[in-house]
């Protein structure tokens, strides 16, 4: 930044220089002098569009208390990309807001650094937030809030909360056969699947993605994908696709799946916390209860995510980074205004209980997470979601599961170095 | 930076070395009696070239941080090298094509050669920067706190000046309550009846120590976390600017074996330069790695990975197929509907181009995400409209017809506006002729009309032709590649070489920059033969019409 300012006070030196009205070539020099001493205490955060609005008046606070500057730069598509490219050019910012997913990429990056969470800070956070953000065994970023997938349904249509997948299915069949809705169940799949909404059943059906270390890491030599529990995962899915029930159909996807259940086409939604605006929006009597496995089969698991603020590691600032971050981020005022900007639950125990009273469906949206798996953020994950999510769409389709499945691992495997 | 203020007087001086007679004008730049041309004249070339230095000193900073010798040469060597030029009376041409062969290297040649030097290397995620820079994130990615150990409250002093003295830690253990002053050299105690504490237990005055508030220590961001202070059992390091830890980096660089080497377990992992990573005789290898040169390796995967030459030719030919497909379509339905409103009898023609333009006025962004939802199964609006059960995007032709038929949609606009001004400069005399001759309309339009309506053409459908061979958004914003099939995750049947390539390169394993390089320069060479082989094909055409 300063060398921009130099620069330009240099470009408009020597025009002058050059113009011969004066001005000698020394001018250039002190003035780069004085402009590296004028910007000292400035901490630049990059966020999405939504968190930067709640950010800033805290951004503000934090700036006013400590006699620094406090940028919040809105970076409204590719945070993720961006960052690693800014950061690794040297002009990135000291503090990025992110899902705790990135930090796999981001460790091998080299692009954000471990934040040392005193111990009673830790413990006033939920456990498996702190779990999320921990890789290799540091924590790399502070979170704030977690979210998963939970059943929304349509409680005029179907009053009772399904206890199990079939339950689920026989509502949704009596509702169609009555005419009253269309479809059973809007899970989204797409033309190319979705891994992260279809994780609850494979996780039910007896599947599981990677294994776990000794210190209870993920372990991406232990590939789940391809293996006989994911086969049976897959053709219990299978079994719900558009050439079984018709539970599960690729024209539900990302962009419709939501506001098919908003107008009352299907009787359930298997979404997130980023639904609940649009249900509300859309006046309907609705409740929240856990995603529903299959009759007999495992838990049914949702990936539990986590957004979280990290300190880059070639930030300009790292000593103030590392002191909003660790020591400011973590209060449950900031936790309670990222929730008022959007709803998703509070990773801090205690915000969560602040807003609990006014928000029930935060609970419910907790309770259905509870048992959920943490989204692993090993770098290996990437690998994951594009195959995975295509063999899903494949078997939905009507594909066979045994080749299929056995063709995925082998891709995903393939591309895990 | 001198020879600017000499660039007028440079020219006066020397006036009769000016190329003779030609341009007399020139001469009298200088003279009294000519003064307001020359002034603007003078006044932007005076600004021009003040732009042009400021913009290179603005280059040369980071340059010269950075420590580019090469590219601060080249960068003054540029600049004197426009100094020269516009200074000096003499090489008219060259002032006039610089500035485009500038431009052309900048924007053009370099661009291609960073991609082709890029596709050498292993750049990507997880091998970004160099070697130093994976071993200091490695290094800081293990400091731990010690186990056990306190939790310091803490506060930046110094003795000195608060922008300039030495910095000094002061810690206090909030167990004893004890408060010592640290740096390099280790901690020392202080006598508690100097020091005043907060109740949170930061030091807020101590005596002999000027204590910096946030703004001046955040001004000195990198010397507090560069600071470390020795103890028995680690160091003390800053956690932010009000808490310090006692911490300890497990892993460390030992130069003498190359390796890094992790003093809780006692592992050690080896630099392999051919691959840029640290690997462990297990196989294991750190995250973070490095950028190296790994030759041919990105091309030969090409080749050698069953998974990526196996479905490259299929979808070589699709690609052709996709390219070929929608700039012929849109071409003749184009062409079609411009011979239609070009007939004399046609009314209500302005009416007709407006509405025929629509398509092409929509943004194509927008519009192919519209045909996406259109051509859903249960929801979209050609099946419901036509109470079809067709999977559009679920079946291999279908997926192929449909995004066929949304270029054609989003295409045939633009084909009808240029034919229609291409047949306008067609004489009607011409046709006229042919049909004077006894031709019948179809006859008279093979052998004039067409003939010259291509050689206008040409051009734009080879220029069509290659942006289609790369459209990538129409193939990523509708089907995505889709279907797959079953076995094959990587390849689908609406897949073109771009997609594909997009998708090998970001879809797996991260970003892999160096390989995607090199199926760009892949795709490069293949719409450049085909662009070039077009091209003579067009003037031979020309010449026979002509």
């Amino acid at each position: 930044m300063r060398i921009r300012t130099a620069g330009v006070v240099a470009a408009f030196a020597l025009a002058l220089a050059a113009s011969g009205c004066g001005g000698s070539d020394s001018s250039d020099e002190p003035a780069a002098q004085e402009s590296t001493k004028a910007s000292g205490g400035e901490l630049v955060i990059w966020a999405d569009d939504k968190r930067t609005a709640a950010l800033q008046p805290f951004a503000d606070k934090f700036g006013q208390e400590n006699g620094v500057t406090v940028k919040v730069e809105a970076i409204s598509k590719d945070l993720q990309t961006n960052f690693v490219t800014a950061a690794q050019q040297g002009n990135g910012p000291d503090v990025v807001v992110g899902a705790h997913d990135w930090i796999g990429n981001l460790v091998q990056n080299g692009a954000i650094e471990p934040v040392q969470l005193a111990a009673d800070k830790k413990s006033a956070f939920s456990e498996i937030s702190i779990k999320a953000v921990t890789f290799n065994g540091q924590v790399y970023g502070v979170p704030y809030a977690q979210e998963n997938l939970a059943l929304i349904r349509n409680t005029e249509l179907a009053p009772e909360a399904p206890k199990t997948i079939e339950d689920l299915v026989a509502t949704g069949k009596k509702l169609k056969a009555e005419k009253k809705v269309t479809e059973t169940l809007c899970l989204q799949v797409g033309q190319n699947g979705d891994a992260y909404h279809i994780y609850p059943l494979y996780t039910s059906g007896g599947g599981y993605l990677f294994g776990t270390t000794a210190n209870g890491d993920y372990d991406p030599k232990d590939l789940g994908v391809g293996k006989p529990e994911s086969i049976e995962a897959f053709k219990k899915i299978g079994a719900l696709g558009e050439k079984g029930e018709g539970v599960l159909k690729r024209s539900i996807a990302d962009t419709n799946s939501i506001a098919t259940f908003t107008s009352k086409k299907c009787a359930f939604l298997a979404s997130g916390p980023w639904a609940i605006t649009d249900v509300k929006k859309a006046g309907l009597k609705y409740d929240i209860s856990p995603v529903p496995g299959f009759a007999g089969g495992k838990e049914a698991q949702p990936f539990v995510g986590v957004q979280a603020f990290y300190v880059a590691a070639k930030g300009k600032n790292k000593a103030l980074a590392q002191e909003f971050v660790a020591n400011y981020t973590s209060t449950p005022e900031l936790a309670v205004a990222l929730y008022n900007a959007e709803p998703r639950p509070p990773a801090l125990t205690a915000a969560l209980d602040q807003v609990k009273g006014s928000d029930p469906d935060l609970v419910k949206f907790q309770e259905a997470g509870k048992n959920g798996q943490v989204l692993p953020a090993i770098p290996a994950m990437a690998a994951i979601w594009d195959p995975f999510g295509k063999a899903e769409a494949a078997v939905i389709g009507g594909a066979d599961p045994t080749t299929t499945v056995t063709a995925a691992g082998k891709t995903i495997a393939g591309s895990i170095k | 930076m001198t020879t600017s203020l000499s660039g007028p007087g440079s020219a006066s001086q020397a006036p009769g070395r000016e190329p003779t007679g030609s341009r007399p004008a020139r001469k009298r730049r200088t003279a009294r009696n000519d003064a307001p041309i020359t002034l603007t004249g003078l006044a932007v070339k005076v600004i021009l070239l003040g732009l042009t230095a400021g913009i290179a000193v603005w280059a040369a900073f980071p340059l010269v941080e950075g420590e580019k010798w090469a590219g601060l040469a080249l960068l003054a060597a540029t600049t004197a090298g426009l100094f020269y030029l516009y200074l000096t009376p003499r090489h008219i041409p060259a002032k006039y094509l610089v500035p485009g062969t500038l431009f052309l290297i900048a924007f053009q040649v370099l661009p291609v050669l960073y991609t082709a030097s890029t596709a050498f290397t292993n750049f990507g995620d997880g091998h970004r920067g160099d070697k130093d820079d994976a071993i200091v994130a490695i290094q800081t990615a293990s400091v731990k706190q010690v186990p056990g150990s306190a939790e310091y409250a803490l506060s930046v002093a110094t003795k000195g000046d608060p922008a300039t003295g030495p910095l000094v830690f002061l810690v206090s253990d909030p167990a004893t309550g004890t408060v010592s002053a640290g740096d390099a050299g280790g901690l020392t105690r202080l006598d508690a009846a100097d020091v005043t504490v907060a109740p949170g237990g930061k030091v807020t005055a101590a005596e002999g120590y000027t204590i910096l508030n946030f703004g001046q220590a955040g001004a000195r961001s990198q010397e507090i976390t560069d600071l470390v202070v020795p103890t028995d059992a680690g160091a003390l390091r800053s956690s932010g600017l009000s808490r310090a830890y006692e911490g300890r980096a497990v892993r460390a660089y030992d130069q003498g074996c190359d390796c890094i080497r992790d003093s809780e377990t006692g592992k050690t992992w080896t630099a392999d330069e051919a691959v840029g990573s640290f690997v462990a005789a297990d196989g294991e290898r750190l995250a973070q790695g490095w950028k190296v040169n790994v030759g041919l390796s990105n091309f030969t995967r090409v080749i050698t990975d069953g998974n990526i030459s196996g479905p490259f030719f299929g979808t070589l030919i699709w690609n052709f197929a996709f390219a070929i497909g929608s700039t012929g379509g849109t071409f003749l339905l184009g062409m079609f509907i411009a011979l239609a409103l070009h007939s004399p009898r046609m009314r209500y023609t302005n009416l007709y181009r407006v509405l025929l333009i629509l398509p092409y006025a929509m943004p194509s962004f927008a519009m192919l995400l519209v045909w996406r939802d259109m051509f859903n199964t249960d929801f979209g609006l050609v099946n419901n409209l036509f109470g079809l059960g067709v999977n559009w995007f679920g079946g291999e032709w279908t997926a192929r017809f449909a995004v066929i038929l949304v270029q054609l949609w989003l295409g045939y606009p633009y084909m009808f506006l240029v034919a229609t001004g291409a047949l306008q400069a067609i004489p009607r005399e011409l046709t006229e002729a042919t049909s004077v001759d006894g031709a019948s309309p179809w006859q008279s339009f093979r052998a004039v009309t067409l003939p010259l309506l291509l050689v206008a053409l040409s051009p734009l459908l080879i220029a069509s032709f290659a942006y289609n061979f790369n459209n990538f958004n129409a193939i990523y914003l509708t089907t995505e590649g889709a279907p797959f099939p079953a076995d094959n995750p990587t390849n689908g049947a609406t897949d073109l070489l771009i997609t594909y390539t997009y998708r090998l390169a970001f879809g797996g394993q991260g970003a892999e920059f160096g390989f995607a390089a090199a199926i760009s320069l892949f795709i490069f060479t293949i719409v450049a033969v085909v662009s070039a082989v077009s091209f003579r094909r067009t003037r031979k055409q020309e010449e026979v019409y002509s």
